[in-house]
């Protein structure tokens, strides 16, 4: 079996809203000023084999992009440690490694529209002497070309291209660094479905010739079920349910898995089918003030009184994936 | 039988712009039955949200419809004066938007909008009309109605504020409803709960929808009749059911085989090579014959008739009938 490559050890990420001047003086002056924060991450710990693509899925505001951002050395977190290798991504707050690259969601905010694409690939690597200014021109036309684009639209800019393109010139960006670690954040969501195979099946093709690890954020179930090896479920800041993605899809132990999973929308092919839709009741807690015990215990039908006073730890299930919840098996 | 409830017929959209004529909808006639629920789907740029906004007289110019008719209830709105239209829209057919945040106005109580909204058509005190908005949001399950009323927008939830729209959009109990993408920026959860609270609302009140969406597998749990749209034009129409069973045009089988559920784990998906062509410049023949792996001499030259039957298609070399 091959080894962890990368580890998240008890991540914390709380974000604090930044004090009044009135605020600061006050919480000088040694008054009690209530701050509250945003419970982002709460104590998540996962690992990642190398080679493996793990999919974490969740709906918004459950702490998938920030975990993503945590992993890829952009933000620090609160407490805990990332780490690449054995060795920690950030240090004090400075990305110490280059071996972890991120595809963001929209690739019209992640483009700058007045860098012509070749200088947007190739920015990174000669910054880190990975190639030199001279060969950059070769360079970025093989990765233009790895990614179904033509060698030569490396002079134009990112507004000549459509959506899916751009999405190529962010994947041939982060895999012009030679990452070993790719994180994908929801690198699908803003594209079309016909678009959105193609990007998919190109994300197969590289996965396959580079052997990366990857990293694979998502909310659509469906997406993550094609790529991942393993798939993690987060809401609220933690991770409800981890285990080998077919574990997960055909026998969901969390509640909230199960609800997830009778929520995505099926095509139906019979006639006059009435579909029975089984929406999960209420709404995702605010971050803000998260329920006290099981997260999920304000929307959970099996909840009892244990759900609310204690919260779950993660733990082995009879079909193998780890579930944080009192009353599964 | 009767005349159907909305009839289109040849319609065209046209934006002309400093770069050339873009046709955004080309040619698009269906029909809505009392109380039906019609699936409109398409990628961005097909025109489906333009024939949305068609029907209810909202292309600003540089937009018009070039061409077509539309009869609703006896009533031809193309050409419709402008108080006539204002007098049908929201009373009779009602829209509901992707964004909630765009269509709610942050600065107003959504008690105040909904009044608004009831008192645009009639003419009903203002305490009856508070009364109204408040039974509209029980309606659409919005808890404790009464004292919401005085929240403003930005107070809601995105579901949340997606049910106030619905409610606005059902509170005169319109004859159609027309809803443009209204579940695409909310989660998987609250589009479960929104899509099952549209279909009883529209069982229940008889109301008529159009869902206009990308996304086959929410039409297809809703919808009883399926257009399909490509570059402007209606490619395919039927049963819902039967075109995802047996699609007869290849763009609709290329959509349903981009879906990651349609091939194992791990395996290419089967994908449409390129992308929409402009709609500035749309081929002369068949618009997907540049897509489309059965495309011959002729797809290149001349646009397909419509070929009706069970389910009706414009494509030279229609996919077979399955048994």
């Amino acid at each position: 079996m091959s080894e962890t490559f990368l580890s998240l050890d008890a991540i914390i990420k709380r974000f604090s809203p930044s004090l009044s001047v009135g605020d600061q003086i006050a919480a000088r002056l040694g008054a009690k000023v209530e701050t509250r924060s945003v419970h982002a991450v709460d104590d998540v710990s996962l690992s990642i084999l190398r080679g493996e693509t793990l999919g974490l899925v969740g709906e918004s505001g459950c702490g998938k992009s920030t975990l993503g951002r945590i992993a890829a050395g952009i933000l620090p977190a609160t407490s805990g440690t990332a780490s690449l290798g054995g060795e920690a991504v950030m240090i004090n707050g400075r990305k110490t490694t280059t071996e972890v690259q991120t595809v963001f969601q929209d690739p019209f905010a992640s483009l700058d529209p007045r860098m012509p694409i070749g200088d947007i690939i190739a920015e990174g690597p000669i910054t880190h002497n990975l190639i030199t200014r001279s060969d950059a021109k070769s360079y970025v036309g093989g990765w233009l070309e790895r990614v179904g684009l033509d060698a030569g639209f490396a002079e134009r800019y990112p507004h000549q291209f459509s959506g899916g393109q751009r999405q190529r010139v962010a994947i041939a960006r982060a895999l012009a660094m030679q990452p070993q670690l790719l994180i994908c954040d929801e690198p699908v969501a803003s594209l079309d479905v016909s678009i959105q195979a193609q990007i998919i099946n190109l994300f197969l093709k590289l996965r396959r010739e580079l052997q990366i690890t990857c990293l694979f954020i998502s909310h659509d179930l469906s997406v993550v079920r094609h790529v991942s090896d393993r798939v993690a479920i987060m809401y609220l800041g933690r991770i409800v349910e981890i285990g080998e993605t077919e574990t997960v899809y055909s026998s969901p132990s969390h509640p909230y898995t199960r609800a997830l999973l009778d929520s995505v929308p099926k095509l139906v092919l019979e006639d006059d089918a009435l579909v029975e839709l089984r929406p999960i009741v209420g709404e995702i807690p605010s971050p803000l003030d998260p329920p006290a015990g099981c997260s999920f215990n304000p929307r959970c039908p099996m909840a009892r009184d244990r759900c609310i006073k204690e919260e779950p730890q993660l733990r082995a299930m009879g079909t193998g994936q780890q579930t944080a919840c009192h009353f599964s098996d | 039988m009767s005349e159907p409830l909305l009839q289109v017929a040849g319609l065209s959209t046209q934006f002309h712009t400093q770069a050339g004529v873009v046709k955004a909808v080309s040619d698009v006639s269906f029909s809505l039955e009392r109380g039906q629920i019609l699936g409109l789907v398409g990628e961005s740029g097909s025109g489906k949200s333009v024939t949305g906004f068609s029907l209810l007289g909202l292309v600003d110019p540089p937009g018009r419809i070039a061409e077509g008719s539309i009869r609703f209830d006896g009533q031809e709105l193309v050409g419709m004066p402008q108080p006539d239209l204002r007098a049908l829209r929201g009373k009779r057919i009602a829209m509901v938007f992707q964004d909630p945040m765009m269509t709610l106005n942050p600065v107003l109580s959504v008690g105040t909008q909904m009044t608004l909204a009831v008192r645009a058509h009639d003419k009903v005190s203002k305490q009856m009309a508070r009364d109204r908005a408040v039974e509209a949001l029980t309606r659409v399950g919005i808890p404790d109605a009464g004292h919401r009323l005085d929240a403003y927008p930005h107070q809601f939830s995105g579901g949340m504020r997606q049910r106030v729209a619905i409610a606005i959009a059902m509170i005169h109990s319109p004859d159609i409803i027309i809803a443009d993408e209204p579940t695409t920026a909310l989660d998987v959860s609250i589009q479960a709960q929104i899509l099952h609270e549209m279909r009883e609302l529209a069982k229940d009140s008889g109301t008529a929808l159009i869902w206009i969406s990308h996304d086959l597998a929410t039409v297809s749990s809703l919808a009883e009749r399926l257009l399909v749209m490509y570059a402007g034009t209606i490619v395919e129409e039927g049963p819902t059911a039967r075109v995802l069973r047996n699609p007869r045009h290849p763009y609709t089988r290329g959509l349903l085989d981009s879906l990651p559920a349609t091939a194992p784990p791990g395996q290419n998906l089967q994908q449409i090579p390129g992308s929409m062509p402009s709609l500035l410049a749309l081929p002369p023949g068949c618009a997907f014959a540049p897509r489309c792996s059965f495309a011959s001499e002729v797809c290149n030259g001349d646009v397909p008739y419509l070929v009706t039957g069970p389910s009706a298609f414009r494509c030279h070399h229609p996919i077979g009938e399955a048994k």
